[in-house]
């Protein structure tokens, strides 16, 4: 084979990752074939794991290089199509693959807002950003923020910026990798952290930009291929025709129809009156803080102490367990407590209608969430990127249109998965003796993704009885549809894929961001092309172990600060590179205005809500960007109008960077 | 001074360009996407914010409202993009500030 992204590579692009497609297609059916013929599950997932992870290596590999131009932009070389391919894969997630079909699973038509807000944004980055973006044609977002608002402040706030969003973001996906790592090879966690590591490392490293974008062409088809052969077969086997994302529309009838009759059942009606004891038990609980924990510690107490050698074998391991469980203190009681008795509650209450709008979010939250992740997909840095690796500008629109399609694959197909998952829930596991569950149930309740408790103690499983844990949808849904194993480990090497490539893009972005915009930008200028290479290979690294180093601690906010990252790109990046674009106006003391205020702001409701109640319309946390955006956008024009405008030659920049002619070509030889 | 353009983020392109030409071909491109803008809000906004209503138009199974927060915007976008390049790459020709072959 050529050398990826040679010339002859780049001729035949559509005949070698079609030959990859089958080849990897023959591969699933050969294992499953070792499968009927008795090959273990670990086998299974440890071949998959191998074969995946080495594919990528092996194209990380052959696209090392030691230009600057192919490093930081692959050459400019991706044609718009495959551009599309890679943008998709770096933008899914393993939040988009493993958890978004199980959010609308849980969350109904208000699940939705992630479905429009992470695919909506497109419409916004390819009108206002991308085809603008590749006519500048430099290396990096802060390289435009730098050159339109002159000198080093803009810069610097865009590198902030960009890595405050980026890590957090790289953190849960690395977590990510962990998990899939620990559930399918049954690793220790922070082994499978470091292994997935050394797959993302080897993937960037060497060729930077470069191999990031074949590789993550690559991961696109095994994660587009994984996701979509589940819902397929449930489709096939519940409504007799394998397209899920038409036939759902029969399925969410059905829901309908099966949640008011479970909302009619006396056994549910029971299970909710005890959820509401539970909910009012709690409050007296909170109420009574810090008397009630202390009573609690010291009835556990007074029973371990009680313990004599008659008592039932591991009741002392059961009640100390329950005794250090306990909160440590009343602050985090009182936390602890409120979340279980808002659970409590909610399963207090009949079942609203799945397909209801704004049953479970309220109206302005749903649409103000859809509103920041919109406007935080347009304006992350590691996305804006890839619209420097494409020939020309015709190619960047093109791209941004082929992006969204490739997106819209597996977006179009959740809702659909979601809609099967509830209805086997509701008509196949809901109503059924504990005693014979079905098994994937307690494999995956054994890994805490699922859960059940009886607590009416009929010995059937009711509605409220069963909690389900949004990742165990996509992850379990090969075993309700009763599909080999071959398939679930497919799916999770599907999940690797989404996780690794998005992980790439994010570590490239950050690497770049030290070594392009702090090293060489700002610290020396004089930097050889190797040594520039050099620095930013081995922040790549430092950035790496950096990241798994944090992400072996668990943090649990970890979910939430991804929620943040878009908020604080919406918020501080959006405003600046759109208003550089579009208002030749905008100068330099308005543009750091406009980041500064729409940062802060943004930040400052999110602390403020999160931890001290700060309440404005009732907008949550996850969408504290909905204050940051208009506000950087007015800073940005009103500090602009009342200070001297930009240069001639400034304005004659902007007005250069709004038409075509003129961008810098693809270079197949070095800058 | 910082409001100077630094050599290498030079662009190239304005040379022997007709300011009249250039005017039309920015004013083409601000109706084209405030155009582009005005679906896009429509069919996320307006649809969600009557989704409930919608709902009450059921085809092949699926209620309009839910369908349209799913499914249907998804399509809209897609087709939304595609046309928003289809038709600036057209008017770079037109207004004669398409790249250099």
């Amino acid at each position: 084979m050529a050398s990826v992204g040679g010339k002859s590579f780049l001729d035949n692009l559509g005949k070698i990752y079609a030959i990859y497609t089958g080849v990897f297609i023959l591969f699933v059916i050969a294992l499953g074939i070792g499968e009927s013929m008795g090959m273990s599950n670990a086998a299974i997932g440890y071949t998959y794991m191998g074969i995946t992870i080495g594919l990528y290596a092996v194209i990380g590999i052959s696209s090392r290089t030691a230009k600057a131009s192919e490093y930081y932009v692959a050459g400019r070389s991706v044609p718009a199509f495959f551009n599309g391919m890679a943008t998709g894969s770096d933008w899914m997630s393993a939040a988009s693959f493993i958890g978004m079909a199980g959010t609308i699973f849980g969350l109904g038509y208000d699940g939705l807002a992630y479905i429009m807000g992470w695919t909506g944004g497109y419409v916004l980055l390819a009108v206002f950003l991308g085809p603008y973006l590749r006519k500048f044609g430099q290396f990096t977002i802060p390289d435009f923020l730098g050159a339109r608002f002159g000198g080093h402040a803009a810069r610097t706030i865009g590198i902030i910026a960009a890595i405050t969003a980026s890590f957090t973001y790289l953190i849960a996906q690395v977590t990510g990798v962990g998990i899939i790592m620990s559930r399918f090879l049954g690793l220790d966690f922070t082994i499978g952290v470091f292994v997935g590591l050394g797959g993302i490392l080897v993937c960037s490293l060497l060729g930077g930009m470069k191999a990031v974008t074949w590789t993550q062409v690559a991961q696109y088809i095994i994660l587009i291929i994984a996701y979509l052969i589940p819902p397929t077969v449930m489709s096939y086997k519940m409504t007799g025709v394998p397209v899920s994302e038409i036939m759902y529309g029969q399925i969410l009838q059905k829901i309908d129809a099966k949640e008011k009759v479970i909302n009619a059942d006396a056994k549910e009606t029971e299970v909710r009156e005890l959820w509401k004891q539970e909910a009012a038990k709690l409050d007296a609980d909170i109420k009574g803080l810090p008397g009630s924990l202390d009573a609690k510690k010291a009835d556990l107490q007074a029973k371990i102490a009680a313990i004599t050698p008659e008592s039932p074998a591991g009741e002392k391991e059961k009640l100390e367990k329950a005794l250090k469980a306990l909160p440590p203190d009343a602050e985090v009681a009182k936390e602890k407590w409120d979340a279980a008795k808002k659970a409590a509650a909610a399963k207090s209450k009949p079942i609203k209608p799945y397909i209801e709008p704004f049953a479970r979010l309220d109206m302005k939250n749903m649409l103000a969430l859809t509103f920041c992740l919109m406007v935080g997909t347009a304006g992350l840095p590691h996305i804006l990127m890839r619209y420097y690796t494409v020939p020309s500008v015709k190619d960047a629109r093109i791209s941004c249109g082929w992006s969204l399609f490739f997106i819209f694959l597996l977006y179009f197909t959740a809702p659909a998965y979601a809609a099967f998952a509830r209805d086997t829930v509701l008509s196949n596991i809901v109503g059924l003796p504990i005693a014979s569950l079905p098994a994937w149930m307690a494999n995956w309740a054994k890994v805490g993704l699922v859960s059940f408790k009886d607590i009416n103690a009929d010995g059937i499983l009711q509605f409220y009885e069963l909690t389900i844990g949004a990742d165990a949808i996509v992850l379990a849904m090969p075993e309700m549809a009763g599909l080999p194993y071959v398939i679930s480990g497919l799916v999770a090497a599907g999940g690797l894929a989404a996780a690794l490539s998005t992980a790439d893009g994010l570590l490239l972005t950050i690497s770049n961001a030290l070594s392009h915009d702090l090293y060489y930008k700002m610290i020396n200028p004089q930097a050889s092309i190797l040594k520039r290479l050099t620095v930013s290979r081995i922040l790549l690294v430092l950035t790496a172990l950096f990241s798994a180093w944090v992400a072996t601690f668990k943090l649990t906010i970890i979910v939430e600060l991804v929620a943040w990252a878009f908020s604080i790109a919406a918020a501080s990046f959006f405003p600046a590179l759109v208003m550089g674009i579009w208002d030749k106006r905008s100068n330099k003391a308005g543009a750091l205005a406009g980041m500064w205020i729409g940062f802060t702001t943004c930040l400052v409701y999110m602390i403020g809500s999160r931890f001290y109640g700060l309440d404005i319309w009732g907008i949550r946390t996850i969408s504290s960007g909905l204050f940051g955006i208009p506000l950087g956008f007015i800073a940005c024009y009103a500090v602009s109008r009342m200070t001297a405008p930009p240069s001639q030659e400034l304005q004659d920049f902007v007005e250069s960077v709004r038409i075509p002619r003129g961008a810098a070509k693809a270079s197949t030889h070095d800058d | 001074m910082a409001d100077v353009l630094h050599e290498e983020d030079k662009l190239h392109g304005l040379e022997g360009m007709d300011k009249q030409k250039l005017k039309d071909y920015w004013a083409y491109s601000v109706k084209l996407t405030i155009y582009t803008l005005i679906v896009w809000a429509v069919v996320t906004y307006g649809c969600a914010a009557i989704a409930g209503s919608l709902n009450s138009i059921v085809i092949f199974g699926f209620p309009l409202g839910y369908y349209m927060g799913a499914q249907g915007s998804l399509i809209i976008y897609v087709w939304l993009i595609f046309n928003y390049a289809f038709k600036m790459n057209k008017a770079d020709k037109d207004y004669g500030v398409e790249e250099e072959e």
